[in-house]
């Protein structure tokens, strides 16, 4: 299947309308999503843009966001001889003392996996306890979710730490200082949970919000149909993806989520507690959940060192190039706050391409 | 012996296209960029037949998707620019 989603002349019919569609003012767009920020930056479609269009990353990097406590509650069960399996990005994030890396080095076993299916297959051919630890977003949560109504084996557990987009959304539209003009929302989320979650928030903040594929193309179509609703003053919910998001979103997914977890607040790394925007596994899955079988009470860590932005840079408030230890103290291979870490945070993806990208 | 295989290093943020090349009960072969990856299929909603190209997040598949869809989105940009002149043109006149 061949999609010809880079064509040069598409995105230049986008461009241009997207030019005589925006405002004569800044206006801020921002996305809720790593893959989005590596296609704007890796394809220049800023540099494309008028540069009174402000696109940024709010939280959509699950590594970012991810607490300390939570980090640090999996560092408590791999002390306790449990293996750790976790999601490749996972592995650096510093938690209050070290990161899972760290940990390794030390001797704990701790193991990367690609899908929480891996974790489970290890728990099938091993005595030791397994813990999956659970984080990332609507589309990873049904995973989980499919395994523990599989008869997982008995000696595997979750570290639940799975977050929901659209209640993080809502906190950025409520800080008094953040000027958002327009979301594009992430269309991978959206294949899960549908347009209907965004459609409440764009009417009660007056917000267009934009459900965006990430295709060049796609990207530049999402920010056209976003333009277009704020030069006709009708905010509203749209699909801009419509190949992978139907608007009920997967309703099998949806009814796994359902049925395996229940909403809970939850800290956000670099915003703090938000309420109801988080999932544990409900009464009937508690006793896969590691913090019950082991008996670990989360407690809080500290979150971002002394002069990291990662606060602001996550609520779409400042730039990776605002912060002073840019590319100076806090680089990739030595990431001082989260936002460095994962190769789908906006401090790294603006290191390797370069500071604020204008390709 | 341990297989090598190539670490993704963000799975939870990646969602890739693949075509299916053989189905068994809950579970599907799918060729993903080249590869061959088994995907399971208990995360979808609809039914799957060989030949058919899923969404696929960490070994799961999330989404059908069908090329006359992703012909479908092209006409979708075309119309929307399409609009856009038109309403260019009258403004003109
Ligand atoms: S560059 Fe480093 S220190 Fe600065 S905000 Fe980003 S992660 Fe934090």
């Amino acid at each position: 299947m061949k999609f010809k989603f880079k064509d040069r002349e598409r995105a230049d019919e986008l461009v241009q309308l997207i030019n005589r569609r925006v405002p004569d003012r800044r206006i801020k767009i921002v996305h809720v999503c790593g893959t989005h920020e590596v296609a704007i930056t890796e394809n220049g479609l800023r540099s494309l843009l008028p540069d009174r269009i402000d696109i940024r990353e709010g939280p959509g990097c699950p590594v970012c966001v991810t607490p300390t406590s939570d980090l640090d509650a999996a560092l408590k069960l791999a002390e306790r001889g449990a293996i750790i399996t976790a999601f490749g990005d996972m592995m650096n994030v510093p938690g209050t003392a070290k990161s899972l890396n760290e940990l390794k080095s030390e001797g704990a076993d701790v193991r990367l996996v690609y899908s929480v299916s891996e974790g489970a297959k290890i728990a099938e051919n091993t005595e030791k306890q397994v813990v999956f630890l659970g984080v990332g977003f609507e589309t990873t949560t049904p995973m989980t979710a499919a395994i523990l109504k599989d008869d997982p084996p008995e000696n595997f557990s979750i570290l639940p730490s799975n977050k929901l987009i659209p209640p993080a959304m809502k906190s950025l539209l409520e800080l008094p200082d953040n000027d958002i003009d327009g979301f594009i929302a992430p269309g991978h989320v959206s294949t899960i949970i549908g347009v209907r979650p965004y459609e409440s928030l764009a009417e009660e903040y007056g917000v267009p919000i934009v459900v965006g594929g990430f295709e060049p193309l796609d990207i530049l179509y999402a920010l056209a149909l976003i333009m277009n609703q704020i030069s006709n003053s009708d905010p509203k919910a749209e699909n801009g993806y419509n190949r992978a998001v139907d608007y009920e979103g997967n309703p099998k997914s949806k009814k796994l989520i359902k049925e395996v977890f229940k909403e809970t607040d939850a800290t956000w790394r670099g915003i703090g507690t938000i309420p109801n925007s988080g999932l544990t596994l409900n009464r009937n899955y508690e006793e896969w959940n590691a913090l019950n079988r082991f008996e670990v009470e989360p407690e809080e860590g500290i979150e971002e060192p002394p002069n990291c932005l990662c606060p602001q840079v996550i609520t779409a408030r400042a730039t990776p190039g605002e912060c002073e230890l840019f590319k100076e103290k806090c680089t990739p291979s030595s990431p001082y706050g989260p936002c460095m870490v994962g190769e789908e945070a906006m401090c790294n993806i603006w290191y390797r391409y370069g500071g604020r990208p204008k390709l | 012996m341990k297989q090598e295989r190539e670490v993704i290093l963000n799975p939870m943020c990646l969602a890739i296209p693949g075509e299916v090349l053989a189905v068994e009960d809950e579970r599907a072969t799918v060729d993903v960029g080249g590869v061959e990856q088994e995907v399971r299929l208990d995360t979808l909603s609809e039914d799957v037949a060989e030949g058919d190209y899923l969404l696929v997040h960490t070994g799961f598949a999330i989404q059908k998707l069908s090329p006359e869809e992703a012909q479908e989105t092209l006409s979708l940009f075309d119309e929307l620019i399409e609009t856009n002149k038109q309403l260019e043109e009258e403004r003109e006149v």
